[in-house]
Protein backbone atom coordinates (compact mmCIF):
# COMPACT_ATOMS: atom_id res chain seq x y z
CA UNK A 1 0.00 0.00 0.00
CA UNK A 2 1.67 3.63 -0.95
CA UNK A 3 1.75 5.65 1.92
CA UNK A 4 2.08 8.76 0.36
CA UNK A 5 -1.04 8.36 -1.87
CA UNK A 6 -3.10 10.94 -1.11
CA UNK A 7 -6.28 8.94 -0.47
CA UNK A 8 -4.05 6.92 2.68
CA UNK A 9 -2.94 10.60 4.23
CA UNK A 10 -6.56 11.38 3.92
CA UNK A 11 -8.08 8.26 5.83
CA UNK A 12 -5.61 7.95 8.17
CA UNK A 13 -6.13 12.01 9.24
CA UNK A 14 -9.64 11.56 9.31
CA UNK A 15 -9.51 8.40 11.46
CA UNK A 16 -6.47 9.76 13.88
CA UNK A 17 -8.63 12.87 14.52
CA UNK A 18 -12.16 10.72 15.59
CA UNK A 19 -10.35 8.45 17.42
CA UNK A 20 -8.75 11.39 19.28
CA UNK A 21 -11.72 13.22 19.73
CA UNK A 22 -13.77 10.04 21.28
CA UNK A 23 -10.93 9.81 23.49
CA UNK A 24 -10.32 12.95 24.91
CA UNK A 25 -14.55 13.04 24.99
CA UNK A 26 -15.20 9.86 27.15
CA UNK A 27 -12.43 11.54 29.46
CA UNK A 28 -13.88 14.79 29.40
CA UNK A 29 -17.46 12.99 30.42
CA UNK A 30 -15.93 10.99 32.78
CA UNK A 31 -14.12 13.05 34.74
CA UNK A 32 -16.63 15.53 34.79
CA UNK A 33 -18.42 15.14 37.86
CA UNK A 34 -14.85 14.92 39.64
CA UNK A 35 -14.15 18.23 38.34
CA UNK A 36 -17.60 19.51 38.90
CA UNK A 37 -17.11 18.25 42.60
CA UNK A 38 -13.32 19.90 43.00
CA UNK A 39 -14.79 23.21 41.58
CA UNK A 40 -17.55 23.60 43.94
CA UNK A 41 -15.41 22.67 47.04
CA UNK A 42 -12.76 25.32 45.94
CA UNK A 43 -16.25 27.56 45.84
CA UNK A 44 -16.88 26.59 49.40
CA UNK A 45 -13.48 26.45 50.72
CA UNK A 46 -12.88 30.41 49.47
CA UNK A 47 -16.84 30.99 51.10
CA UNK A 48 -15.40 29.46 54.37
CA UNK A 49 -11.63 31.14 54.17
CA UNK A 50 -12.98 34.77 54.26
CA UNK A 51 -15.16 34.16 57.47
CA UNK A 52 -11.66 33.23 58.58
CA UNK A 53 -12.62 29.05 58.62
CA UNK A 54 -9.51 26.93 56.85
CA UNK A 55 -10.96 24.23 55.14
CA UNK A 56 -10.03 21.42 52.50
CA UNK A 57 -11.63 19.31 50.28
CA UNK A 58 -12.12 16.15 52.95
CA UNK A 59 -14.82 18.77 55.05
CA UNK A 60 -15.56 21.79 52.73
CA UNK A 61 -18.73 20.40 52.26
CA UNK A 62 -20.06 20.00 55.86
CA UNK A 63 -18.17 23.14 56.94
CA UNK A 64 -20.19 24.92 54.39
CA UNK A 65 -23.56 23.62 55.53
CA UNK A 66 -22.57 24.04 59.51
CA UNK A 67 -21.57 27.42 59.19
CA UNK A 68 -24.23 29.03 56.43
CA UNK A 69 -26.84 30.71 57.25
CA UNK A 70 -28.50 31.52 54.75
CA UNK A 71 -28.12 31.47 50.79
CA UNK A 72 -30.05 34.39 49.16
CA UNK A 73 -30.43 36.19 45.43
CA UNK A 74 -31.50 39.65 46.00
CA UNK A 75 -32.81 42.24 43.46
CA UNK A 76 -32.35 45.80 42.64
CA UNK A 77 -34.80 46.79 45.51
CA UNK A 78 -32.49 45.08 47.87
CA UNK A 79 -35.29 42.04 48.60
CA UNK A 80 -34.59 38.58 48.49
CA UNK A 81 -35.61 36.32 45.19
CA UNK A 82 -35.08 33.54 46.86
CA UNK A 83 -33.67 31.96 50.06
CA UNK A 84 -31.68 28.71 51.02
CA UNK A 85 -31.04 28.02 54.40
CA UNK A 86 -31.09 24.42 56.64
CA UNK A 87 -31.55 22.55 52.86
CA UNK A 88 -34.68 24.23 52.09
CA UNK A 89 -35.46 25.99 49.06
CA UNK A 90 -37.53 29.12 48.71
CA UNK A 91 -38.02 30.86 45.40
CA UNK A 92 -36.29 29.52 41.77
CA UNK A 93 -32.99 28.76 42.87
CA UNK A 94 -30.14 28.25 45.06
CA UNK A 95 -27.17 31.11 44.92
CA UNK A 96 -24.75 28.35 45.17
CA UNK A 97 -25.15 27.91 41.88
CA UNK A 98 -25.69 31.18 40.36
CA UNK A 99 -23.14 32.24 37.35
CA UNK A 100 -21.68 35.50 38.81
CA UNK A 101 -20.57 36.65 35.47
CA UNK A 102 -24.28 36.32 33.82
CA UNK A 103 -25.34 37.66 36.69
CA UNK A 104 -23.57 40.97 36.86
CA UNK A 105 -23.90 41.41 32.78
CA UNK A 106 -27.64 40.69 33.61
CA UNK A 107 -27.38 43.01 36.64
CA UNK A 108 -25.73 46.17 34.16
CA UNK A 109 -29.06 45.78 31.87
CA UNK A 110 -31.36 46.12 34.46
CA UNK A 111 -32.00 42.98 35.61
CA UNK A 112 -30.33 42.31 39.29
CA UNK A 113 -30.29 38.99 40.76
CA UNK A 114 -27.39 38.88 42.81
CA UNK A 115 -25.89 35.90 44.69
CA UNK A 116 -25.53 36.71 48.75
CA UNK A 117 -24.84 34.40 51.52
CA UNK A 118 -25.02 35.32 54.79
CA UNK A 119 -22.80 32.82 57.26
CA UNK A 120 -21.90 32.55 60.54
CA UNK A 121 -18.99 31.52 63.10
CA UNK A 122 -18.91 31.59 66.54
CA UNK A 123 -22.09 33.29 66.80
CA UNK A 124 -21.09 36.04 64.61
CA UNK A 125 -22.90 37.04 61.46
CA UNK A 126 -20.87 37.59 57.87
CA UNK A 127 -22.40 38.77 54.76
CA UNK A 128 -20.24 37.00 52.42
CA UNK A 129 -20.13 38.94 48.41
CA UNK A 130 -18.79 36.96 45.80
CA UNK A 131 -17.00 39.23 43.40
CA UNK A 132 -16.16 38.68 39.58
CA UNK A 133 -14.40 41.31 37.35
CA UNK A 134 -11.43 41.58 34.96
CA UNK A 135 -7.60 41.98 35.72
CA UNK A 136 -5.07 42.80 33.23
CA UNK A 137 -4.64 39.37 31.47
CA UNK A 138 -7.89 37.39 32.29
CA UNK A 139 -10.40 37.26 34.99
CA UNK A 140 -9.98 37.74 38.51
CA UNK A 141 -12.64 37.20 41.02
CA UNK A 142 -13.15 36.21 44.89
CA UNK A 143 -15.19 36.85 48.10
CA UNK A 144 -15.94 40.07 50.71
CA UNK A 145 -17.05 39.49 54.12
CA UNK A 146 -18.80 42.16 55.33
CA UNK A 147 -19.40 42.44 59.71
CA UNK A 148 -22.70 42.35 61.41
CA UNK A 149 -22.79 46.11 60.73
CA UNK A 150 -22.87 45.51 57.22
CA UNK A 151 -20.38 47.99 56.80
CA UNK A 152 -16.82 47.15 58.01
CA UNK A 153 -14.76 44.65 56.22
CA UNK A 154 -13.89 41.49 57.74
CA UNK A 155 -11.52 39.73 55.35
CA UNK A 156 -11.48 39.52 51.78
CA UNK A 157 -10.17 36.62 49.20
CA UNK A 158 -9.01 36.73 45.30
CA UNK A 159 -8.01 34.14 42.59
CA UNK A 160 -6.80 35.20 39.55
CA UNK A 161 -6.26 33.00 35.97
CA UNK A 162 -3.31 35.10 34.40
CA UNK A 163 -1.91 38.03 35.72
CA UNK A 164 1.77 38.64 36.15
CA UNK A 165 3.58 36.48 38.39
CA UNK A 166 5.49 38.36 40.91
CA UNK A 167 3.79 42.01 39.95
CA UNK A 168 -0.47 41.28 39.66
CA UNK A 169 -0.82 37.53 40.89
CA UNK A 170 0.27 39.14 43.74
CA UNK A 171 -2.93 40.08 44.84
CA UNK A 172 -3.56 36.84 46.06
CA UNK A 173 -1.20 37.18 48.96
CA UNK A 174 -1.80 37.49 52.69
CA UNK A 175 -0.04 41.08 52.63
CA UNK A 176 -1.97 42.24 49.98
CA UNK A 177 -5.26 40.66 51.53
CA UNK A 178 -4.89 41.53 54.83
CA UNK A 179 -4.96 45.46 54.31
CA UNK A 180 -8.96 45.14 53.89
CA UNK A 181 -9.49 44.06 57.09
CA UNK A 182 -11.31 46.60 59.03
CA UNK A 183 -12.06 49.05 55.90
CA UNK A 184 -15.25 50.17 55.52
CA UNK A 185 -17.65 50.08 52.78
CA UNK A 186 -19.58 52.93 53.81
CA UNK A 187 -18.67 56.58 54.91
CA UNK A 188 -21.48 58.93 55.75
CA UNK A 189 -23.79 56.52 54.99
CA UNK A 190 -22.99 56.89 51.41
CA UNK A 191 -21.60 53.71 49.09
CA UNK A 192 -17.89 54.18 48.97
CA UNK A 193 -16.38 50.59 48.55
CA UNK A 194 -13.26 49.64 48.87
CA UNK A 195 -10.67 51.39 46.76
CA UNK A 196 -7.06 50.60 45.62
CA UNK A 197 -5.03 53.48 45.67
CA UNK A 198 -1.64 54.21 43.91
CA UNK A 199 1.20 55.94 46.59
CA UNK A 200 -0.23 55.20 50.08
CA UNK A 201 -3.84 55.89 51.06
CA UNK A 202 -2.51 57.89 53.78
CA UNK A 203 -1.18 60.34 51.37
CA UNK A 204 -4.59 61.04 49.48
CA UNK A 205 -7.63 63.85 48.96
CA UNK A 206 -9.46 61.48 47.54
CA UNK A 207 -10.06 58.36 49.11
CA UNK A 208 -10.80 58.68 52.98
CA UNK A 209 -8.23 56.20 54.74
CA UNK A 210 -11.00 53.97 56.04
CA UNK A 211 -12.47 53.14 52.39
CA UNK A 212 -8.85 52.72 50.94
CA UNK A 213 -6.16 50.00 50.75
CA UNK A 214 -2.52 50.63 49.41
CA UNK A 215 -2.00 49.14 45.80
CA UNK A 216 1.13 46.48 44.69
CA UNK A 217 3.95 48.50 42.74
CA UNK A 218 4.37 47.25 39.30
CA UNK A 219 0.78 46.28 39.15
CA UNK A 220 -1.53 49.57 38.40
CA UNK A 221 -3.70 47.73 36.30
CA UNK A 222 -4.48 44.32 38.53
CA UNK A 223 -4.97 46.76 41.12
CA UNK A 224 -7.36 49.36 39.19
CA UNK A 225 -9.41 45.94 37.98
CA UNK A 226 -9.59 45.25 41.92
CA UNK A 227 -10.67 48.65 42.41
CA UNK A 228 -13.50 48.60 39.58
CA UNK A 229 -14.26 44.83 40.59
CA UNK A 230 -15.22 45.55 44.04
CA UNK A 231 -17.32 48.57 43.34
CA UNK A 232 -19.32 46.60 40.34
CA UNK A 233 -20.05 43.88 42.31
CA UNK A 234 -20.81 45.35 45.67
CA UNK A 235 -23.06 48.08 43.94
CA UNK A 236 -25.73 45.88 43.44
CA UNK A 237 -26.11 45.23 47.43
CA UNK A 238 -26.18 48.95 48.99
CA UNK A 239 -29.72 48.86 48.91
CA UNK A 240 -29.96 44.98 50.80
CA UNK A 241 -27.32 46.43 53.37
CA UNK A 242 -28.77 49.46 54.00
CA UNK A 243 -32.20 48.31 54.35
CA UNK A 244 -31.23 46.01 57.06
CA UNK A 245 -30.16 48.76 58.90
CA UNK A 246 -33.26 49.86 60.07
CA UNK B 1 9.43 -6.57 20.50
CA UNK B 2 12.98 -5.36 21.87
CA UNK B 3 12.75 -7.92 24.94
CA UNK B 4 12.56 -10.83 22.59
CA UNK B 5 15.96 -10.13 21.28
CA UNK B 6 17.85 -8.44 23.71
CA UNK B 7 17.38 -8.02 27.68
CA UNK B 8 15.24 -4.64 28.55
CA UNK B 9 18.23 -3.21 29.95
CA UNK B 10 20.89 -3.85 27.57
CA UNK B 11 24.13 -1.78 27.93
CA UNK B 12 22.75 0.00 24.48
CA UNK B 13 19.37 0.56 26.68
CA UNK B 14 20.79 2.17 29.60
CA UNK B 15 22.94 4.25 27.40
CA UNK B 16 19.51 5.58 26.13
CA UNK B 17 18.51 6.38 29.76
CA UNK B 18 21.98 7.95 30.67
CA UNK B 19 23.03 9.67 27.86
CA UNK B 20 20.55 12.92 27.62
CA UNK B 21 21.14 13.19 31.33
CA UNK B 22 24.45 14.27 30.73
CA UNK B 23 26.57 14.09 27.32
CA UNK B 24 23.76 14.42 25.18
CA UNK B 25 21.36 16.87 27.03
CA UNK B 26 18.64 18.28 25.60
CA UNK B 27 19.09 21.70 26.68
CA UNK B 28 22.61 21.93 27.19
CA UNK B 29 23.77 19.40 23.96
CA UNK B 30 20.83 19.79 21.74
CA UNK B 31 19.84 23.21 22.54
CA UNK B 32 15.94 22.15 22.98
CA UNK B 33 13.67 23.70 25.42
CA UNK B 34 15.32 26.97 25.88
CA UNK B 35 12.27 28.75 25.75
CA UNK B 36 10.26 26.96 28.48
CA UNK B 37 13.47 26.95 30.58
CA UNK B 38 13.61 30.59 30.69
CA UNK B 39 9.77 31.10 31.32
CA UNK B 40 9.24 28.24 34.40
CA UNK B 41 12.45 28.72 36.15
CA UNK B 42 11.94 31.86 38.31
CA UNK B 43 10.49 29.28 41.61
CA UNK B 44 11.42 25.94 41.66
CA UNK B 45 8.12 24.47 41.88
CA UNK B 46 6.64 25.17 39.01
CA UNK B 47 9.83 23.69 37.77
CA UNK B 48 9.37 20.61 39.07
CA UNK B 49 5.88 20.38 38.15
CA UNK B 50 6.51 21.48 34.54
CA UNK B 51 9.29 18.64 34.95
CA UNK B 52 7.09 16.41 35.40
CA UNK B 53 4.62 16.90 33.12
CA UNK B 54 7.29 16.74 30.34
CA UNK B 55 8.29 13.19 31.93
CA UNK B 56 4.63 12.13 31.26
CA UNK B 57 3.77 13.36 27.83
CA UNK B 58 7.28 12.48 26.55
CA UNK B 59 8.18 8.96 28.06
CA UNK B 60 3.91 8.32 26.65
CA UNK B 61 3.88 9.87 23.12
CA UNK B 62 7.33 8.06 22.49
CA UNK B 63 6.12 5.21 23.33
CA UNK B 64 2.70 5.87 21.13
CA UNK B 65 4.62 7.59 17.88
CA UNK B 66 6.75 4.41 18.11
CA UNK B 67 3.79 1.85 17.96
CA UNK B 68 2.23 4.30 14.65
CA UNK B 69 5.66 4.92 13.24
CA UNK B 70 5.02 1.94 10.57
CA UNK B 71 1.67 3.53 9.64
CA UNK B 72 2.30 7.08 9.54
CA UNK B 73 2.20 8.62 6.52
CA UNK B 74 5.64 10.84 6.32
CA UNK B 75 3.87 13.71 4.85
CA UNK B 76 2.00 14.54 7.48
CA UNK B 77 4.02 13.10 10.41
CA UNK B 78 4.67 16.61 12.00
CA UNK B 79 0.83 17.11 12.35
CA UNK B 80 0.16 13.07 13.83
CA UNK B 81 3.03 14.15 16.05
CA UNK B 82 1.36 17.12 17.03
CA UNK B 83 -2.37 15.71 17.63
CA UNK B 84 -0.14 13.02 19.40
CA UNK B 85 1.43 15.34 21.42
CA UNK B 86 -1.98 17.87 22.16
CA UNK B 87 -4.11 14.93 23.01
CA UNK B 88 -1.66 14.08 25.70
CA UNK B 89 -0.71 17.28 27.25
CA UNK B 90 -5.11 17.91 27.17
CA UNK B 91 -5.22 14.27 29.00
CA UNK B 92 -2.85 14.77 31.37
CA UNK B 93 -4.50 18.24 32.27
CA UNK B 94 -8.01 16.64 32.46
CA UNK B 95 -6.74 13.90 34.83
CA UNK B 96 -4.92 16.56 37.08
CA UNK B 97 -8.28 18.81 37.24
CA UNK B 98 -10.10 15.67 38.35
CA UNK B 99 -7.82 14.22 41.27
CA UNK B 100 -4.94 16.81 41.86
CA UNK B 101 -6.97 19.95 41.53
CA UNK B 102 -4.25 22.42 43.22
CA UNK B 103 -1.84 21.12 41.02
CA UNK B 104 -3.80 21.54 37.80
CA UNK B 105 -4.43 25.55 38.83
CA UNK B 106 -0.76 25.77 39.02
CA UNK B 107 -0.01 24.02 35.88
CA UNK B 108 -2.81 25.78 33.66
CA UNK B 109 -0.46 28.34 32.33
CA UNK B 110 2.37 25.53 31.28
CA UNK B 111 -0.08 23.53 29.04
CA UNK B 112 0.58 25.65 26.44
CA UNK B 113 3.97 25.81 26.92
CA UNK B 114 4.00 21.85 27.25
CA UNK B 115 2.45 21.33 23.90
CA UNK B 116 4.83 23.44 22.11
CA UNK B 117 8.19 22.13 24.23
CA UNK B 118 10.62 21.45 21.21
CA UNK B 119 12.29 18.73 22.86
CA UNK B 120 8.83 16.43 22.96
CA UNK B 121 8.44 16.91 19.02
CA UNK B 122 12.43 16.52 18.66
CA UNK B 123 12.77 13.31 20.34
CA UNK B 124 9.11 11.83 18.12
CA UNK B 125 10.85 12.88 15.24
CA UNK B 126 14.73 12.11 15.94
CA UNK B 127 14.47 8.98 17.91
CA UNK B 128 10.88 7.73 17.73
CA UNK B 129 9.97 7.40 14.52
CA UNK B 130 12.85 5.15 13.74
CA UNK B 131 12.61 2.81 16.78
CA UNK B 132 11.05 0.08 19.03
CA UNK B 133 8.45 1.09 21.93
CA UNK B 134 10.92 0.18 24.42
CA UNK B 135 13.84 1.79 23.64
CA UNK B 136 11.56 4.99 22.97
CA UNK B 137 9.83 4.61 26.53
CA UNK B 138 13.62 4.96 27.61
CA UNK B 139 14.66 7.72 25.34
CA UNK B 140 11.70 9.36 26.67
CA UNK B 141 12.69 9.09 30.24
CA UNK B 142 16.18 10.10 30.03
CA UNK B 143 15.48 13.05 28.03
CA UNK B 144 13.07 14.15 30.54
CA UNK B 145 14.92 13.84 33.44
CA UNK B 146 17.85 15.80 31.32
CA UNK B 147 15.43 18.59 31.07
CA UNK B 148 14.29 18.11 34.65
CA UNK B 149 17.37 18.13 36.34
CA UNK B 150 18.79 21.47 34.06
CA UNK B 151 15.29 23.12 35.16
CA UNK B 152 15.91 22.45 38.91
CA UNK B 153 19.14 23.59 38.88
CA UNK B 154 17.94 26.91 37.21
CA UNK B 155 14.83 27.61 39.37
CA UNK B 156 17.31 26.35 42.38
CA UNK B 157 19.84 29.49 41.97
CA UNK B 158 17.16 31.81 40.76
CA UNK B 159 14.88 31.24 42.97
CA UNK B 160 17.52 31.29 45.91
CA UNK B 161 19.34 34.41 44.81
CA UNK B 162 16.40 35.91 43.24
CA UNK B 163 14.06 35.64 46.05
CA UNK B 164 15.73 34.36 49.22
CA UNK B 165 13.78 31.46 49.53
CA UNK B 166 12.95 28.03 47.97
CA UNK B 167 9.97 26.47 47.46
CA UNK B 168 8.33 29.77 49.15
CA UNK B 169 10.07 29.29 52.18
CA UNK B 170 12.63 31.57 53.62
CA UNK B 171 15.93 30.78 53.65
CA UNK B 172 18.24 33.56 53.29
CA UNK B 173 17.72 34.48 57.12
CA UNK B 174 16.55 37.92 58.50
CA UNK B 175 19.69 38.42 60.11
CA UNK B 176 21.44 38.91 56.51
CA UNK B 177 19.25 41.49 55.11
CA UNK B 178 19.55 43.28 58.58
CA UNK B 179 23.68 43.71 57.34
CA UNK B 180 22.96 45.00 54.42
CA UNK B 181 22.65 41.55 52.02
CA UNK B 182 20.14 42.17 49.04
CA UNK B 183 18.31 40.10 46.72
CA UNK B 184 19.67 40.33 43.15
CA UNK B 185 16.35 41.28 41.60
CA UNK B 186 18.40 40.81 37.85
CA UNK B 187 18.18 37.01 38.54
CA UNK B 188 14.50 37.08 38.49
CA UNK B 189 14.44 38.29 34.91
CA UNK B 190 14.10 35.97 31.70
CA UNK B 191 17.83 36.99 30.97
CA UNK B 192 19.92 35.45 34.21
CA UNK B 193 18.35 32.21 33.03
CA UNK B 194 20.14 32.23 29.72
CA UNK B 195 23.54 33.08 31.77
CA UNK B 196 22.78 30.18 34.24
CA UNK B 197 22.15 27.82 31.47
CA UNK B 198 25.34 29.09 29.67
CA UNK B 199 27.01 28.68 32.69
CA UNK B 200 26.20 25.04 32.73
CA UNK B 201 27.30 24.55 29.43
CA UNK B 202 30.40 25.51 30.01
CA UNK B 203 31.08 23.61 32.87
CA UNK B 204 30.30 20.72 31.20
CA UNK B 205 32.00 21.29 27.95
CA UNK B 206 35.29 22.41 30.16
CA UNK B 207 35.12 19.03 31.99
CA UNK B 208 34.80 16.78 29.09
CA UNK B 209 36.05 17.78 25.82
CA UNK B 210 34.55 16.13 23.54
CA UNK B 211 31.41 18.36 23.35
CA UNK B 212 33.22 21.41 22.40
CA UNK B 213 32.65 21.53 18.24
CA UNK B 214 34.85 23.28 16.08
Amino acid sequence: MNKNSNSYIFIYASVMVVLVAVILTSANLALKPLQDKNKENEKMINLLSSIGIDADASNASELYSKHLKKEVIINENGEELSTYANGELTGSKRAFGVNLKTALYNASKGEVAMPLFVMDNDGETFYVIPLFGKGLWGPIYGNISIESDKNTVAAVNFGHDSETPGLGAEIILPAFTDEFKNKQIFKDGEFKSVSVVKGGVDMQTKVAEENGVDAISGSTLTCDGVTNMLHDCMINYVKYLKQEDK
Amino acid sequence: MAEEKEPMFSPKNIKLLTNPINVDNPITKQVLGICSALAVTVKLEPAIVMSLSVLVVLSFGNVIISFMRNGIPSRIRIIVQLVVIAALVILVDQVLKAYAYNVSKQLSVFVGLIITNCIIMGRFEAFAMTNKPWPSFLDGLGNAFGYAWILVAVAFFRELFGTGSLMGLQIIPDSFYEIGYVNNGLVLLPPMALFAVATIIWVQRSRNKDLVED
